[in-house]
């Protein structure tokens, strides 16, 4: 048993780059800019909250992110879920699903409902969701290359069940920019795919105007390799391109910022954490206030899930990772989020088990119900070192945007790779840094155990069988379904993708006709073209 | 290495359509570092591509990068991909989420070093440099 050796009083530096001292005090309030960015909840710039209430008035939803195999086991878990207290969904899709592939693709031999549902027609989403009240609990879908076909599926199946569009909530990722540096699950070049994006925020603002179209991830780019301050300043320019794409548009601000929201992602200093998030919701309503002229309060507020992250999570003694995740639940308490949610201890290895999911939604309970984090807003305001802490981390990533600014944006950097590149070189000097012991990581580089680990983790099992379901499913709706009006619907879809009209109206359509994702998927491949991956590392 | 010694020429490649390259990435860094040539074939290779890649540029390693549980019906496609080509007396490498109970199997499929989630980035390279023919 080897501690890590700590010199006392040996110049810390968190992972954003910004010296922590041993004391603060009013002083440092003061040099760091003073309190004038901290205001009411509720209130202009935000920092303390969005809401006045907070969690008096509503606790955070609980959303673990879960699907699995065929959309009936999917239906099952969600139901498990749900029936353990949770209080709204995060829809988990295979990867066939997320890059645009029908089951029976060769493509996606082998990986049919392995990380998440399988998912080929309207007719899916109609038994995912069989039985759930989609107005009690609202549905997220971790979707990105292929989210305008889902999203247009998920208001189908909605609109089938008499649920009213105009008043449905719910979010789909739909964040395509970051899947180009982390996650990889993008299908068309960077421009099209920013298109898309802008045709969903459109089509909602319309139709669909308390659907949330858009989740911009600072979660992913974290997990690549961003310090905390670069996760929040890449997030905001990659927001800040989408809603440039909707201006382009013609569209008011006002009429869709309050739509967008954001994801992302907490591991390491519990203080670093929380500032970033506080730090974050001043700046994004002076990004929306004083860039982009937004009046309405809810255009300003930094809407978010504020996830616990595999990133923290160790593949050592996994038991400990449970620990981790009560605290990256208590963070995101005193974050301020809308949204919680946590990887489960034995994510490190497989999809979680219905007990550690269980578990993973108890640990948020428990802060909830026992430990008082709901009576209070905002509770570390006012600490010299949280509102010094948050003044400095503000500041960090008003440079880090600036950079971003000064290569070109970051739609080109994306494109180029660079972006990818500078996350990707810090990933590996954090990884030397674990390795050498210089970062200590409990259970991996400091108290690791003597012995051969006996891992405590099941393994969600893998169905083969669910492939042949799934596909069997799919040439029987091929069958069954009015064809002529799948043509049809594929024919606008090409249409409108060539002639640069929104393509929701013509998706919803296709989807109603139950054209399967890999086609439409293959139509606008036909107009758009394919990514190629910039091999930059 | 001193200057007579041939270059190590690895082909790290991301098989099947996950999208997790962070690890891929990184182990790709730390085979430069240690001297080695690297292809890395970016994402959503095939069986096919893998196998076209290493034949063309004749490399030493074959490696492949798995985070999303597909390792074993993508290898067993590839096996007899490579050795169709004449590439079984490369050193065949996989690392990432490899539950131990799969490792048994992946030796059956000709991997030589199996590196799960864990694994030290050293214990990879060094691996390589001592089993590369």
């Amino acid at each position: 048993m080897n501690a890590p050796q700590k010199p006392t009083m040996k110049k810390v530096i968190n992972e954003s780059g910004i010296e922590v001292k041993p004391l603060y005090t009013a002083e440092d309030v003061a040099a760091s800019g003073g309190m004038a960015m901290v205001g009411e909840p509720g209130a202009y710039p935000f920092t303390r909250g969005i809401h006045r209430e907070m969690y008096r008035k509503q606790p955070w939803t609980m959303r673990q992110y879960a699907g699995f195999g065929n959309p009936a086991d999917t239906n099952q878990r969600f139901k498990y879920l749900i029936a353990n207290g949770q209080t709204g969904l995060n829809v988990a899709f295979d990867l066939p699903t997320q890059i645009g592939l029908d089951s029976d693709d060769p493509l996606a031999e082998g990986e049919i409902g392995r990380v998440g549902m399988s998912i080929d027609t309207l007719r899916d989403f109609e038994i995912a969701f069989d039985g759930i009240d989609l107005k009690k609990i609202t549905v997220s879908l971790t979707i990105n290359g292929a989210a305008a076909i889902l999203i247009a599926m998920y208001l189908a199946m909605a609109e089938k069940r008499g649920y009213d569009i105009k008043e449905l909530r719910g979010t789909a990722q739909n964040d395509i920019l970051k899947e180009f540096i982390g996650r990889g699950t993008w299908i068309f070049p960077v421009e099209p795919s920013i298109r898309l994006v802008g045709d969903t925020i459109e089509y909602c603002a319309t139709h669909a105007p308390k659907y949330t179209p858009v989740s911009v991830c600072g979660y992913h780019i974290r997990e690549s390799g961003a310090t905390p301050a670069q996760e929040i300043a890449y997030a905001f320019c990659i927001a800040k391109a989408y809603a440039d794409d909707a201006i382009r548009r013609g569209l008011p601000v006002d009429e869709f910022a309050g739509r967008l929201s954001y994801n992302f992602n907490i591991f390491g200093n519990i203080f670093e954490q929380v500032c970033k998030f506080r730090a974050g919701r001043g700046l994004w309503a002076k990004i929306m206030k004083e860039e982009y002229g937004a009046e309405k309060p809810s255009s300003m507020w930094l809407r978010m899930i504020a996830a616990g992250g595999g990133g923290g999570l160790t593949f050592e003694q996994p038991e400990v990772n449970i620990v981790r995740g009560a605290y990256y639940a208590l963070i995101s308490a005193l974050s301020g989020t809308q949204t919680m949610a946590l990887c489960s201890y034995d994510e490190a290895y497989t999809i979680p088990t219905e007990y550690s999911a269980r578990i993973s939604l108890r640990t948020m309970q428990l802060l909830i119900e026992e430990m008082g984090l709901t009576e209070t807003v905002d509770p570390l305001a006012g600490s010299f070192y949280v509102e010094t802490m948050t003044n400095e981390m503000r500041k960090k990533m008003e440079e880090i945007m600036a950079e971003v600014d000064a290569q070109g944006g970051i739609v080109k950097m994306v494109a180029e790779g660079t972006i990818q590149a500078k996350v990707s070189a810090q990933a590996y000097g954090m990884q030397r840094k674990i390795e050498s012991g210089e970062f200590p990581k409990v259970g991996v580089n400091c108290y690791r155990n003597e012995q051969e680990e006996d891992h405590p983790v099941e393994f969600h099992p893998y169905n083969e069988d669910d492939a042949r379901v799934q596909i069997e499913s799919l040439k029987r709706i091929r069958a069954e379904r009015d064809n002529k009006a799948v043509d049809a619907a594929l024919t606008r879809l090409r249409g409108d993708a060539a002639a640069g009209r929104n393509v929701m109206p013509a998706l919803v359509e296709a989807v109603k006709a139950y054209a399967s994702v890999g086609e439409m998927t293959r139509e606008l491949v036909n107009v758009f073209g394919r990514y190629q991956e910039p091999i930059r590392f | 290495m001193n200057a007579t010694e041939r270059r190590i020429k690895v082909l790290l490649g991301k098989p099947g359509l996950d999208g997790h390259d962070q690890g891929a990435k990184v182990v790709a860094r730390a085979m430069m570092d240690a001297g080695f040539e690297v292809i890395y074939t970016g994402l959503r290779q095939t069986p096919e591509q893998i196998a076209r890649i290493a034949l063309e540029e004749d490399v030493d390693v074959i490696s492949l990068s798995s985070m999303a549980g597909s390792h074993i019906p993508f290898c067993r496609k590839l096996k007899p991909l490579l050795e169709a080509n004449g590439l079984t007396d490369k050193l065949w490498v996989i690392g990432g989420n490899l539950p131990a109970q799969d490792h048994a199997a992946l030796r059956e499929l000709g991997f030589k070093g199996i590196f799960p989630s864990g694994s030290k980035l050293d214990a990879i390279t060094e691996f390589i440099r001592s089993n590369v023919k």
